[in-house]
């Protein structure tokens, strides 16, 4: 009985401390949501409150009015998302496949060549002379796009492990022999046959284009070329912004702009996607950390 | 059977250029994102002027160098990026292993899995949002925790964005609350792959929870203890840029204790156009993390050959 009542205080400590995380975890969240909901004035006098005591969707109907500017970012990240994700998983995969051929003429050397960028880089400074002064793509839409094709380097080990271990080597040595082309071989035998990884690295992919600022950061000054990461952070920086891009542009109009609770606003929105779809890809996701994070 | 002379050479790659093909483009990314701006790293050997144009603008041999140690700078950013990124080890590795313990001991796999997916949330969010949550929170004005949090512990409130001394600990906070969710589940993954039959017979033979983790849990999980420790020993050099750069909102208030190696090259980049100190920074960054990695990968090695990088 003593073993069963010990046992039961046991469990709800467990439950308390996790529920104590889970909150931690969840809190700044609840209260960005309220405060983006929160009237103005009552956020000036009464701070960010995680019950708002006076509803308001201004902020809301604000950001409806001022659309232009947010859907543009919006396009922006939706864009480079789907091509760099796309692009990203095809440069993976024509690495990672012929790597994992111990047929490929030159393999020692190559493997080399790919595996030393995982262990030393030039720095910032060339990189980003490479862009902007040899490429000149500052201020494009590919300066979002090309720097994070390869953004980490060990999707092509687990790529190239995975085509080694889990395609078996018999059935592209009978493809081949039976004519198919090597180009056959990869897209008709390789690729569906690869689909799991691919899923989960393209998620890994499509989560760090939608979240990148760090490259509109450096590469780009034309307000016209921000995703949302980069609206967010130059509101961040200058709260003054998004009243000077409004479209209206008056002045009686901008000056009673809710600042405090659009800021709050913008940043839901920005964030809202990747949570309504988290459900939906947590299964992937969790699994993707797992093989990412033990070599697989 | 192999023959591995030149004419079987000439033969394989006849037979399987396609393949050579295949690998051209990814080869030639990697050329012109990682291997030109190697050949870059001499701009840390020149005078960057831009009238001359890069390659042409004069030799100055350690100069930067000399410059960038001399100065204060060069022990802040060091001091700071080692500090933190061995805080951030410790606490991180204690944690997200007790949150995995704690996680493995729920026996109803959907609350389990409720907790897993609220807790790694923040793992999800780029740091510019995170930066929005913490401002909410420490807003001087209207800040969350200014306005009720102090008062009811009957503090005065806090300028929090104005008090250098007080970011060790908030980013510290920040990081483990944004991280913890993810290394705690792939500790999670390596604790649900311990036989069963451990558990059992230390319960029969009368050995308390916490003995059972001691005695069981952490000596299983050593392996991937060890692994996940190593490889961030390798990048200790290398700071997440984001949670230095915009947490603290690039204050230059606070930067005494939130400037690191990556912060300080991209602000000689970009604010003060110091080509030259700021790619001396960069370079002093890629060889020390090069010694780390190296380093740590022969320790692995030694370890367990098949989890070494190479």
């Amino acid at each position: 009985m003593v073993n069963l009542y010990s046992n039961r205080v046991y469990q709800i400590t467990v439950h308390f401390v996790l529920i104590t995380m889970a909150i931690a975890a969840a809190f700044p969240f609840l209260l960005l949501i309220s405060a983006s909901l929160t009237e103005e004035q009552t956020i000036i006098r009464n701070g960010y409150s995680l019950i708002p005591d006076q509803f308001s969707f201004d902020a809301y109907v604000y950001l409806f009015n001022q659309y232009s500017l947010i859907l543009r970012s919006y396009g922006i990240t939706t864009f480079i998302t789907m091509v760099g994700t796309l692009l990203g998983l095809l440069i993976t995969t024509l690495i990672a496949y012929p790597l994992s051929r111990n047929v490929l003429p030159f393999r020692s050397f190559l493997s080399f060549f790919v595996f030393f960028t995982l262990l030393f880089n030039g720095g910032l400074v060339p990189m980003y002379l490479v862009y902007t002064d040899l490429f000149h793509l500052k201020d494009t839409i590919w300066s979002l796009i090309i720097p994070n094709l390869l953004t980490n380097g060990f999707y092509i080990l687990l790529m190239r492990s995975f085509f080694s271990t889990s395609i078996p080597g018999e059935i592209v040595e009978s493809a081949y022999v039976d004519g198919a082309s090597e180009w056959v071989i990869y897209y008709k035998i390789v690729l569906p046959l690869a689909l799991p990884s691919l899923a989960t690295i393209g998620l890994m992919l499509m989560i760090s284009y939608w979240n990148d600022w760090f490259n509109g950061l450096i590469f780009i000054n034309d307000g016209s070329l921000y995703s949302i990461q980069n609206l967010l952070n130059r509101m961040l920086s200058d709260v003054q912004y998004l009243q000077q891009n409004s479209l209206s542009g008056k002045t009686a109009v901008a000056s009673s702009v809710p600042l405090a609770s659009v800021r709050m606003a913008i940043a839901v929105i920005g964030v809202l996607p990747l949570i309504a779809a988290y459900p939906f890809f947590q299964k992937f996701f969790v699994k993707g950390l797992t093989i990412g994070a033990v070599k697989g | 059977m192999r023959r591995s002379t030149f004419a079987y050479r000439i033969q394989n790659i006849k037979r399987h250029w396609l393949l050579l093909v295949m690998i051209l483009p990814g080869i030639i990314y990697l050329f012109i994102n990682n291997y030109l701006p190697m050949f870059g790293i001499i701009i840390a050997f020149k005078n960057v002027n831009f009238a001359k144009g890069i390659w042409g603008s004069d030799w100055v041999g350690f100069d930067n160098f000399a410059y960038l140690f001399q100065t204060q700078d060069a022990w802040v950013i060091t001091r700071n990026t080692l500090l933190y990124n061995g805080a951030f080890i410790v606490l991180g590795t204690i944690l997200s292993i007790a949150v995995a313990v704690l996680l493995n001991e729920v026996r109803k796999r959907f609350v389990s899995r409720l907790y897993q997916s609220i807790i790694l949330l923040p793992y999800l969010i780029s740091m510019v949002i995170v930066a929005y949550l913490v401002l909410a929170l420490l807003n001087e004005e209207n800040g969350f925790v200014n306005h009720y949090v102090l008062p009811w512990l009957g503090i005065d409130s806090v300028s929090w964005y104005a008090d250098a001394g007080k970011w060790p600990y908030i980013l510290s906070v920040v990081y483990l609350w944004k991280n913890v969710g993810y290394t705690c589940i792939v500790y999670l993954a390596s604790i649900v792959g311990i036989s069963q039959e451990y558990y059992e017979s230390a319960t029969l033979d009368g050995a308390s929870k916490w003995r059972q983790v001691w005695s069981i849990t952490l000596p299983l999980i050593k392996p991937t203890m060890v692994i996940l420790v190593l490889l961030s020993v390798g990048r200790i050099f290398n700071s997440d840029f984001g949670l230095f750069y915009q947490v603290p909102l690039n204050s230059g208030a606070l930067q005494t204790t939130t400037d690191v190696i990556d912060t300080y090259v991209y602000r000689g980049l970009m604010t003060f156009g110091d080509f030259g100190m700021s790619s001396a920074a960069g370079l002093y960054q890629s060889i020390v993390g090069f010694v780390l990695v190296l380093t740590t990968n022969a320790f692995v090695r030694r370890k367990d050959k098949d989890l070494a990088l190479f």
